[in-house]
């Protein structure tokens, strides 16, 4: 595709500077516009920033993070700015940002990802308030250097992994899959076998949906060179013995009885959740919303990336879970589809 | 644990109760169960507080046994507590307290029922009027007995006699409470502090000096169901789930169990004897029991009523340990008395657990 | 004793902390692939002694990790040894072979017999 000429100077607002925006910034810089990002947090990466390895090849999250950093330097990116309204102006989009500052663009991409389920809302598995219960994100965090008590010091022989936490639970809200936490939990099952070689683990899953490139390779890795045990059955209830150890109980639902394993430390797989703090503007720019409140697209399959409206954009989990590269995929693909819709006007 | 973290779902979990004007309705069966209990409810809250707790002497069962054990329909049962919304109606009240856990899920059940079902609630009234000639207000707030206590657990731990700490070391005394199934198990919204971590037996324990365990088994079901006990082919596992419970506290080495239900504490304080006879193991010190109580007991205890004068005499398990630990003061030989010292029968001792 | 006319249940619940795992982990040694079995029960789908007997490869594989010996060993009692289970296993698993190195650890079935 030509790059744009007669347009160099028409802004793309990309609200959200996490991984979806910074491709699709690094893309738009390259057909020749000035991509403006809006990131209402201190730095850009979003959740893959705070993620240490990337399934299913181990490869450092900091490396993608810094090259999408190091390539979008172009692009104009405004730190810890929110955007307090948005409207359409002729063929234009105005928002009016948290520094003062009203900017106009001819076209908006949403790129505002998703939310960490809170796992503390699962109140039967104690996140908050048993010593030993942590989530995927606080292991990433541990991984990444950050120390953590429940880990530091600490003899851990047997470690719990709890699959659907807060996902596929229409009593939490939230009855779509969170797609990556299966293979997610393998991944994280096996990285804990190799800081543990001598503990055991258990994975307590309700399907394993290992649909992705090499993840059911992953999985028979996880089963045959790392012992890891899957047990089919949701977690009901954890509760903590007098030595401060987890206890779970489960039904494995394959041998038909329940079990109960007393565990070091469990870690609770907080599935992706609509961020709401974007309905607002969803709101405002009259911008559809799903059952499960993640944005609409004007159709799931052939325009994934598009919104109703002419001149908005998706990309990534603003629209429902979705792994790094389909989100890096859909990035790309918004981008082109900003420079068709900008090129015809 | 993180206390903290249990004081966050506490305070999302706190329900309105209005500080007076109750109806009180009373349980079936824990007058013959713990015979000074409700007896001091009234005696906690009208004479000492100076509440306003009124109640008639023309309420009848909720129709809840009846309900759990599948002998009679649930629109009989809605058709029972209607009637007793009547009662209150008639007397001009608003609030209704219940003694019973059960009942008080029946009520709670009742109202979420025709909340979703109009109709049938229409179809309730219809029923009440052919049976009985009555009408009704549906109340504006439904408590359990224990939620007016805990309520204020305050006012009661300002006037109290003792506290619940050994007398000899100055510990907290570990105390476990065991929440009726029915109180926020099917609602959580209903309970004080929800249904996972429920306060209003952790905040009374923790408000008169005790400190409160929390064991692995400690949200499972006591184990007396409806049918399950009262078919006497199934009570192998009722008993076994409360020997199941006892299991798991039993590292803690607690010092007394309290109950807000009429089944759990009966079951809780019998089963140990059941299960000394049949296993030979018993979970106090010494070859006692732990004793099991329900929170208006504790509540009398700890404002220095007679350990005989609400009843305690009529558990299984003995409670002097307990006593002896808070420094209580009680008359051995007037265990066995009843009202004006009238010898009541004394009973005859297990063989296996220890009792007094 | 006093005589109730009830007793204490046994508890069907697994606790895997007191599970011995000791036969499934030297079937491992021996067969690393008993541990890739996804639960899938093609094989005992088509198990020639399922039906007659409740022989199970699935079964067989999670009862060991399961602590429940005798009833693995019941099953494998009735292996015929067709191989038909063999064929269908998704995962490649050479069942056929898996049981009889677990009736050489247990002394018992067929290579027990010889």
């Amino acid at each position: 595709m030509k790059k744009n000429k007669n347009n160099a100077n028409q802004h793309v607002a990309i609200i959200g500077g996490g991984i979806a925006g910074l491709e699709a910034a690094r893309a738009l810089l390259g057909l020749g516009y000035r991509p403006v990002i809006i990131e209402k947090s201190d730095r850009t990466g979003g959740h893959v920033a705070d993620w240490h390895r990337l399934f299913p090849d181990m490869s450092p999250a900091k490396d993608i993070v810094e090259r999408l950093r190091r390539e979008t330097e172009g692009a104009r990116t405004l730190l810890q700015t929110e955007i307090y309204a948005a409207g359409r102006l002729g063929n234009d989009y105005t928002l009016t940002l948290s520094d003062g500052n009203t900017l106009r663009a001819g076209a908006v991409l949403f790129s505002t990802g998703f939310d960490l389920f809170e796992a503390a809302k699962k109140e039967e598995y104690g996140y908050g308030i048993y010593d030993q219960v942590m989530t995927n994100a606080d292991l990433e965090r541990w991984f990444n250097g950050g120390g953590d008590k429940r880990l530091d010091g600490k003899e851990i022989r047997r470690i719990g992994f709890v699959h659907c936490v807060g996902s596929r639970d229409v009593k939490a809200g939230n009855a779509q899959c969170s797609k990556v936490c299966c293979i997610t939990a393998i991944k994280q099952a096996i990285e804990m076998k190799e800081k543990f070689p001598d503990a055991e683990i258990w994975c307590f899953y309700m399907d394993l949906r290992l649909f992705g490139k090499k993840y059911e390779d992953f999985y028979i890795g996880a089963q045959r060179d790392y012992g890891i045990h899957f047990i089919r059955g949701r977690v009901s209830e954890v509760s903590e013995n007098i030595e401060g150890r987890v206890i779970v109980k489960a039904e494995d639902t394959l041998a038909g009885k329940p079990v109960k394993v007393s565990l070091d430390v469990l870690v609770l797989m907080s599935g992706m959740v609509c961020n709401r703090q974007v309905h607002g503007l969803a709101c405002q720019l009259s911008l559809g919303v799903d059952e499960d409140g993640f944005l609409k697209s004007r159709d799931n399959i052939a325009s994934i990336t598009e919104s109703d409206n002419r001149g908005i954009f998706y990309a990534g989990a603003v629209t429902g879970p979705k792994t790094v590269p389909e989100t890096l995929a859909e990035a790309r693909s918004a981008a082109l589809s900003i420079h068709a819709y900008l090129s015809a006007q | 644990m993180i206390y903290k973290g249990k004081q966050k779902i506490w305070s999302d979990y706190q329900k309105e109760i209005p500080d007076d004007h109750w109806f009180y309705v009373r349980s079936c069966i824990r007058q013959s169960f713990f015979p000074g209990s409700e007896r001091y409810f009234l005696g906690i809250c009208r004479d000492m507080l100076g509440k306003d707790i009124h109640e008639t002497e023309h309420h009848t069962t909720c129709g809840g046994i009846a309900y759990h054990s599948d002998t009679i329909p649930q629109e009989t049962a809605m058709t029972i507590v209607a009637r007793q919304f009547a009662l209150m109606t008639e007397a001009g009240y608003k609030n209704l307290v219940a003694s019973c856990i059960t009942s008080f899920g029946n009520y709670t059940e009742t109202l979420e029922t025709w909340r979703e079902f109009p109709e049938l609630e229409a179809r309730i009234r219809e029923n009440l009027w052919k049976a009985c000639r009555r009408e009704f207000e549906k109340p504006e707030y439904v408590a359990h007995a224990s939620d007016l206590v805990y309520k204020f657990r305050g006012e009661i731990a300002e006037r109290a006699k003792y506290h619940l700490v050994d007398k000899e070391t100055g510990e907290p005394l570990r105390i476990v409470e065991h929440i009726g199934c029915h109180y926020s198990k099917m609602f959580p919204h209903k309970g004080v502090g929800g249904a996972e971590y429920p306060c209003v037996l952790s905040g009374m324990a923790e408000a008169w000096g005790g400190k409160v365990i929390d064991y692995p088994e400690r949200r499972h079901c006591c184990g007396f169901g409806f049918r399950q006990y009262l078919v006497q082919a199934n009570r192998g596992y009722s008993v076994s789930n409360t020997h199941k419970k006892f299991e798991s506290m039993e590292p803690y080495h607690p010092d007394v169990i309290i109950t807000n239900c009429p089944g759990c504490p009966y079951f809780l304080d019998r089963w140990q004897y059941v299960i000394a006879e049949q296993t030979g193991k018993t979970y106090g010190r010494n070859g006692f029991g732990i004793p099991v109580l329900t929170y208006e007991e504790l509540a009398g205890l700890v404002l220095g009523i007679d350990p005989w004068d609400l009843g305690l005499q009529i558990h299984q398990v003995a409670v002097e340990p307990l006593l002896d630990k808070i420094g209580i003061e009680y008359d051995p030989a007037k265990k066995y008395l009843g009202l004006n010292e009238k010898e009541i029968m004394k009973p005859g001792l297990p063989h296996v657990l220890r009792c007094c | 004793m006093m005589e109730f006319g009830f007793s204490l249940s046994p508890s069907s619940a697994v606790d895997l902390d007191k599970v011995d795992t000791s036969r499934f982990d030297r079937l491992v040694e021996m067969e690393p692939q008993a541990r890739i079995c996804i639960g899938c029960g093609s094989c005992s789908a088509t198990c020639t002694a399922e039906p007659y007997s409740g022989m199970s490869v699935r079964k067989v594989l999670l009862g060991l990790q399961r602590g429940r010996d005798a009833e693995v060993d019941r099953m494998l009692a009735a292996c015929m040894l067709c191989g038909k289970c063999t064929m269908v296993c998704p995962r490649g698993i050479n069942t056929r072979h898996l049981i009889l190195s677990l009736c050489r650890i247990s002394g018992k079935g067929k290579e027990g017999k010889a």
